[in-house]
């Protein structure tokens, strides 16, 4: 763990003397909103955009990804043959990332990087990811992050954290990747590791106070899934909901993908996109049966997901960050701090 | 402006409490600055959670259409803008419902505000919202800003031509005045005045940050196909993934199904995450019915829509 | 590190029409490279991803058993895109096979104890390849009496009806074969629903004895009560259940049911272990 300060004025200098080494990717801001995105060249990233519409989520799981093709050329040798895509291995970095975007990713790397099966091109994509995140001492109205295990300075699943402090960023190297990015970039005016983290943390704990949703997890645990299965509220939940895909879309923890195979002239190419538990075919057999065929099903399933199967599956919490974005843009405002702590506070009359 | 609120809560009550309706139908105060909420209510001491405010985007005929409606409810009322009502119409004339089974608590509109425009006023994120008649109060962690209500109008609520419910069974307030519009359709024709490489481009950048959520598709009260076109798969229409091909052929497609049938609600681009002015596509159909046919979808329960019948007067000039 | 998404080349070798109506087909495959068949040793309730480029993916079960070696067998259903298209394929076409996947009946809590084996319709894949693995030789002594109740809607719609009539004839084996009806004057087995030719001629359960049931819902709802009756505690019911699935491996998430997903901690269950998801299946 040590500290470094990076002047503002050295700052874009170093991110183009990294740029041979890594893909940057960060924030911008467009007539819509703020996204992340990859940075040309001559480009640099807004390091005070408001929170990101999308998460940084595609940088390892692009929305759309070829996974594997096949010649379907009946006089080629391995015709029909499927061969994998190759991984994208190349180093990039996505800077000025907010710290419950870092913790999305470790909940993530759950479900594609276990002990039974690795997926090749997530598992590419984060080894060659380094995430540079930088503390936010602002969080908006709909950042709940430490009720839910993270926070607007939390290190988890950070390379490096860094704080706006007027004209410089005081920086905390974390990892071993991190150091790497800060070698590549020639930011390397070591500070005080002690008052260094000093002013870490209360600058922390200023960005804690101004958090202003309490959302309440605590009793989720020692809940049975068919009690809170069975309750009564779900259909008032669901009402307003349209079904749309723009939760998970947004959500950083969401991970669920379909499958596809589309063919061109001669080429069979298999590819993922991202998929989304609201859609009707999520679930929908071939056979015309479909375990989840209303709404209030759907909806229920999103948020015992969330906050209940995952928490009972893996017990790291739930899968939630907190970024907000999911009640940000929801088009008919439900709200997943409602939807959590009616869970929580949910007792049987029995 | 008279939100008509109170009006709207009295009626809801008195219909609950008659049985004349089993739930109605409105808008509920959002969790956040300048959101609401769709609601479904049964019960007369309920009323006072609905709302009616400048911030009142979607469409809720979007709820009420065969889908959504269970064969065993009973009648239901809905609180109803003028496109909204329009919509509730179209819904009556394309044998979705029908016109017993809604009762519409019409609700004269003078617009909603367009949150983006407003939200881009500031750097840092909206902490709060009040309305008080034409005068909007704004506020971030930064700064609070006051707006007039007339210069943040969606586009589509500032060339709207039908703010009073066409259709009622009991109106909410006094009618509010119509407007008349010297070129209601600028913004098509400025497109359409662009050659067709130009015209290319724009369409690619329009559609360029779509995300297939379908929430333009959801919230649309004309979208209630049990299977929509883009999830077909015996045979599949089109790619799902974001080919940009396939990501206009949706767009395309979809304002080709509302042609004659879209009233401009907006609900689509309100819903958009990504703030995409999907209504470039519909409203060049919605002016081509105009021009072709004289149509405006959902004001008369009697007639039929242009393209559900076949008059010989209908213009030929495309068979050469 | 190795590609779950990839599957082992292989060859149509034979395809047989399964039932009287055709709509299903029974596929043996044999793999392309040789060495890929040790890869896919697998175990009697698994199933496989059956991969066409271009066209999609299928799980189903494993219908040959791990004591038949040289080939995998798969019988399928034809009933939208994928399954359209391999019962259109030919001997000698060349697809993918993505596998063993999923857990299997639990072989090693089998042994010494009575099995029951319950199957209807096209759910009868998984139960030969369990069979065929007790039957074998190397297997039979591992456990003790084997019953077996199978229907279908007549008799042409058995699957893999010379083998049934094989294993009747058999003496360490209790076959009840039936149908739901027939005008077949020369039908010398049961007529009559699976849930009721179960309560009339599957044994009583005792604490050594375990049902391993697979068939349509509906057939499902029934039997379990008929189960109940003859004294089957639900940890003693085995079930295999189905759901849409895409990766196969659980990481795309659509499988589900509660916390399980039903590739992955599935598609074998016990009626104790589904009592505690939401019924979402």
């Amino acid at each position: 763990m040590n500290f470094i300060t990076i002047d503002k004025k050295d700052w874009t200098r170093g991110i183009d003397q990294s740029r041979n080494a890594y893909r940057v990717y960060g924030p911008v801001k467009d007539e819509n909103g703020c996204q992340i995105k990859p940075l040309a060249p001559d480009t640099h990233p807004e390091m005070d955009a408001a929170v990101t519409v999308m998460s940084a989520k595609s940088v390892l799981f692009p929305q759309t990804e070829k996974i594997l093709t096949a010649t379907l050329d009946e006089l080629k040798d391995d015709h029909h043959v499927m061969k994998p895509v190759e991984t994208d291995d190349m180093p990039r970095v996505v800077l000025g990332i907010r710290p419950y975007d870092a913790k999305a990713v470790q909940l993530v790397k759950l479900n594609f990087d276990n002990p039974d099966y690795q997926d090749p091109y997530w598992c590419a994509a984060y080894d060659a990811t380094t995430f540079v995140g930088l503390g936010v001492t602002h969080p908006g109205p709909c950042d709940f992050s430490t009720a839910v295990g993270s926070g607007p300075f939390s290190e988890d699943g950070l390379d490096v954290l860094m704080a706006d402090m007027d004209d410089k960023y005081l920086t905390k190297i974390l990892t071993e990747k991190g150091e790497k990015w800060a070698a590549a970039c020639g930011f390397d005016t070591v500070a005080d590791p002690k008052e260094s983290q000093v002013l870490f943390d209360v600058l922390r704990k200023e960005a804690e106070k101004q958090i202003q949703t309490n959302v309440a997890t605590d009793k989720l645990a020692g809940k049975t899934i068919l009690d809170l299965y069975d309750a009564p509220f779900w259909d008032e939940v669901a009402f307003s909901c349209i079904n749309c895909g723009t939760c998970t879309f947004v959500c950083p923890t969401c991970w669920c993908f379909d499958i596809q195979d589309e063919t061109r002239h001669n080429t069979a190419v298999r590819f993922r996109n991202w998929d989304t538990c609201m859609s009707p075919l999520f679930t929908h057999h071939a056979s015309g049966h479909n375990p989840r065929v209303t709404k209030v099903q759907r909806v229920r399933q999103r948020f015992m997901h969330k906050l209940k199967y995952f928490l009972d599956k893996y017990d790291q919490g739930i899968m939630c960050v907190g970024c907000g974005r999911c009640v940000a843009s929801c088009p008919v405002n439900i709200d997943i701090r409602e939807v959590c702590n009616r869970m929580n506070d949910y007792e049987t009359t029995k | 402006m008279d939100t008509c609120i109170e009006k709207i809560r009295a009626i809801g009550a008195d219909l609950l409490a008659k049985g004349t309706v089993e739930k109605v139908i409105g808008f509920a105060n959002g969790s956040i600055p300048m959101a609401t909420r769709p609601v479904a209510l049964t019960s007369e001491k309920d009323m006072d959670k609905l709302v009616f405010n400048s911030v009142c985007g979607l469409n809720l005929a979007n709820y009420v259409s065969k889908n959504s409606l269970s064969k065993k409810e009973g009648k239901i009322a809905v609180v109803a803008k003028g496109c909204d009502a329009r919509n509730l119409v179209t819904h009556i004339v394309e044998n979705q419902i029908s016109r017993d089974q809604i009762y519409i608590i019409g609700v004269p509109c003078t617009g909603m505000v367009d949150k983006r425009k407003i939200a881009a006023l500031f750097e840092d994120e909206i902490t709060g919202f009040e309305e008080d008649n034409d005068s909007l109060t704004v506020s971030s962690a930064s700064k609070t800003e006051t707006v007039k209500k007339a210069d943040v109008l969606r586009h589509n609520c500032r060339v709207c031509t039908h703010r009073n419910p066409p259709v009622y069974d009991v109106m909410a307030g006094e009618p509010v005045e119509e407007q008349t519009l010297d070129q209601p359709y600028e913004d098509v024709d400025q497109i359409a005045a662009m050659d067709p490489d130009a015209r290319w481009t724009y369409f690619e950048k329009l559609t360029e940050n779509c995300i297939r959520c379908y929430a333009c598709r959801n919230a649309c009260p004309l979208c209630y196909c049990p299977t929509c076109f883009v999830d077909e798969s015996g045979p599949q229409w089109v790619g799902k993934g974001q080919n940009e091909t396939d990501v206009t052929t949706f767009h395309f497609l979809r304002a080709f199904h509302c042609a004659g049938r879209c009233t401009d609600c907006g609900a689509c681009v309100e819903a958009c995450p990504m703030g995409i002015n999907v209504r470039d596509f519909t409203r060049k159909l919605n002016k081509d019915a105009l021009e072709l046919f004289g149509w405006e979808a959902g004001l008369d329960l009697d007639k039929r829509p242009p393209l559900d019948v076949y008059s010989p007067n209908d213009p030929n000039d495309f068979i050469k | 590190m190795e590609n779950p998404y990839l599957p082992y080349p292989v060859r149509i070798d034979d395809i047989e029409v399964a039932t009287e109506d055709k709509s299903l087909k029974t596929f043996t495959f044999v793999f392309v490279n040789p060495e890929d068949e040790e890869k896919f040793a697998y175990k009697a309730g698994q199933f496989a991803e059956l991969s066409i480029p271009g066209v999609g993916e299928i799980p189903i079960g494993i219908a040959s058993s791990p004591v038949e070696k040289g080939f995998v067998k798969f019988t399928v259903f034809r009933t939208g895109v994928v399954t359209t298209h391999l019962h259109n394929m030919k001997k000698g076409d060349i697809m993918g096979i993505r596998g063993p996947l999923g857990n299997w009946y639990p072989w090693d809590k089998l042994e010494n104890k009575n099995v029951v084996i319950i199957g209807g319709g096209f759910a009868f894949t998984t139960l030969r390849s369990s069979i065929v693995y007790m039957l074998d030789p190397a297997n039979r002594k591992k456990f003790k009496s084997i019953d077996v109740v199978y229907g279908a809607r007549s008799p042409g719609m058995l699957l893999y009806r010379e083998e049934l009539f094989e294993w009747e004839k058999r003496d360490d084996i209790n076959m009840h074969i039936t149908v739901d009806g027939t005008d077949d004057p020369d039908w010398q087995y049961h007529t009559g629903f699976v849930p009721q030719v179960v309560e009339d001629h599957a044994p009583a359960a005792d604490e050594d004895t375990y049902a391993i049931v697979c068939g349509p819902p509906i057939m499902i709802k029934f039997t379990q009560p008929a189960l109940t009756k003859l004294g089957f505690q639900p940890h003693q019911i085995i079930m295999s259940l189905e759901n849409r699935m895409k990766c196969g491996i659980g990481m795309c998430g659509r499988c589900n049911i509660g916390k399980e997903l039903v590739c992955k901690d599935g598609p074998v269950f016990t009626l104790e272990e589904i009592n505690q998801t939401p019924k979402e299946y």
